[in-house]
């Protein structure tokens, strides 16, 4: 197997390893869209590291991380809706990326590979981003299961009860920031929240625990990101989208056979 | 008296420029059972919120004796159907300060043969009583229940409304609770608290309900009902007790 193609494979399979336990809780408390617009501030990030000079991904990072702590404080504005709100905000900034890069008349993007990842480019440096972000972030959430899982049960419920919801909650949303800006380059930005949501969708009919769901979710995400990879390799499609292909077949497969 | 688990002196709330609560004192003691009645609207919740110190009040104080422990019990849970969870991995996320067997803490509270359902398929007593399991395991000397009778039928209302009312003789347990219904509730309560923003009449069923505040607010219809009730109220107190001491013996 060819080098290039090693790497593709480990890079997503972290990726997919990472995806199933945040994506479970994505699906849980309903932050499908915010993980949209989370990934669609990605482009920003890309200017912002062109700008300064520094990688790509750590520029992709601080403006995730910077729109989570934006998103994190609106909510307590009751003004707009939440979803007109990240409306808002994940289209502003992803027009706003791309007008960013049109000033730049020294850059050349290939804004598709952006848009919907490049697996069969990612290089050393990108897999150390993979495992040592993608692994930071896992431990991290280990460290706040069991509040975060009460916070999503009834988060007055929690608080009452004495835990740290705000911070706790802000934890979270940082991860998840970390987490979608590692995901970029196996499937772009307009295609990482459908590999947080998809295998957790899918997982759910074989789980009767959180943990079971999102143990599951990773064997399934992993399974998407092999079978995929072996289908843009012999179909010559492109891979990010083939990975999503094979996850939404895998999750037509689970809702055919017998619920348990 | 001796002195109170919970004081709330001259509070006041608002909320982009709503007036939410004005100038609300309460005293709550232990083993004390006061529920807020109020039309839609009257704030509630939200004084329960405050109570709880989930809100912060614009003016006025939210006192809390030292060490005393909340019990909450929420009117709902809105969980998404994907998340797979079940009544006894839910207890399990409380902190258990004494009794952590959970067989034992559903058959308190009648709802053992749940114990392994999800918690989304409840009908809503069912969620009420192991929401209160919950609530117990902490031990709390103050519980606070928001309309816990909501989408329970007649029947089950009583039987919750004893359940309180046990929960209370057997923990000296204080309760602060909302209600909606004016019928049940009288019964098993030491003093009613019938707020409209403000405190319109206070103190014990007998007396709110003879208040012209409380006629006021509630119309005569609804004051005519409810004298019927508390016309009743003797013989379900005596109810109440032998249950309670049957129970006490069943576990004994």
């Amino acid at each position: 197997m060819d080098d290039f193609l090693v790497r593709a494979l480990l890079g997503g399979l972290g990726v997919a390893l990472v995806a199933g336990p945040f994506g479970s809780f994505v699906v849980w408390r309903r932050l499908a869209y915010f993980g949209d617009t989370l990934a669609h501030s990605a482009l920003l990030g890309v200017a912002l590291g062109f700008l300064l000079h520094i990688n790509l991904t750590l520029g992709i990072l601080i403006i995730c991380q910077l729109l989570a702590i934006l998103l994190f404080f609106s909510q307590y504005q009751r003004q707009l809706a939440s979803d007109t709100l990240l409306g808002i905000f994940s289209h502003g900034a992803l027009s706003l990326g791309l007008v960013a890069l049109a000033f730049m008349d020294n850059v050349r993007i290939d804004l598709v590979s952006y848009l919907f990842g490049d697996i069969l480019a990612i290089g050393y440096v990108d897999l150390i981003w993979i495992y040592g972000a993608g692994g930071a972030a896992l431990l991290g959430l280990i460290c706040i299961w069991k509040p975060l899982l009460s916070i999503t049960i009834h988060e007055d419920l929690a608080r009452v009860e004495g835990l740290p919801v705000d911070r706790i909650n802000w934890l979270f949303l940082g991860l998840i920031a970390l987490i979608v800006a590692i995901m970029m380059k196996v499937v772009g930005m307009l295609l990482v929240t459908a590999l947080l949501i998809i295998p957790a969708a899918t997982a759910r009919r074989f789980a009767s625990t959180p943990e079971s769901m999102a143990v599951i979710a990773m064997v399934i995400g992993a399974l998407s990101v092999g079978l995929g990879l072996f289908g843009s390799f012999q179909y010559d499609t492109p891979s990010g989208p083939s990975i999503v292909v094979a996850g939404c077949l895998l999750f037509i497969c689970s809702i055919l056979l017998p619920k348990k | 008296m001796n002195s109170p688990l919970l004081t709330l002196t001259d509070v006041n709330l608002t909320l982009n420029n709503n007036s939410l609560l004005e100038s609300v004192n309460l005293q709550l003691h232990a083993g004390e059972i006061m529920t807020v009645v109020g039309p839609n609207g009257a704030g509630k919740t939200t004084l329960l919120r405050v109570a709880l110190g989930l809100q912060k009040p614009t003016t006025g104080q939210v006192k809390m004796a030292d060490g005393v422990t909340l019990g909450y019990v929420p009117q709902k849970l809105h969980i998404d159907p994907t998340f797979p969870i079940t009544v006894k991995r839910f207890l399990a996320l409380a902190k258990c300060a004494k009794q952590c067997d959970f067989n034992l803490l559903l058959k308190d509270v009648g709802a053992q043969h749940v114990i392994d359902s999800p918690l989304q398929n409840l009908s809503g007593g069912e969620l009420q009583r192991v929401l209160m399991a919950r609530a117990l395991m902490r031990e709390p000397d103050i519980l606070v229940l928001d309309e816990p009778v909501q989408g329970v039928d007649v029947h089950g209302q009583v039987e919750l409304y004893d359940l309180i009312s046990r929960v209370r003789t057997e923990r000296n347990c204080a309760i602060l609770m909302v209600s909606h219904d004016l019928h049940l509730v009288m019964a098993s309560t030491d003093r009613v608290l019938c707020l409209n923003r403000h405190i319109c009449c206070t103190g014990t069923p007998e007396v709110v309900v003879n208040d012209p505040a409380y006629t006021a607010l509630f119309g005569p219809y609804a004051a005519r009902h409810l004298a019927i009730y508390v016309h009743d109220k003797q013989h379900q107190h005596d109810h109440e007790h032998g249950c309670s001491n049957k129970e006490h013996n069943c576990n004994g």
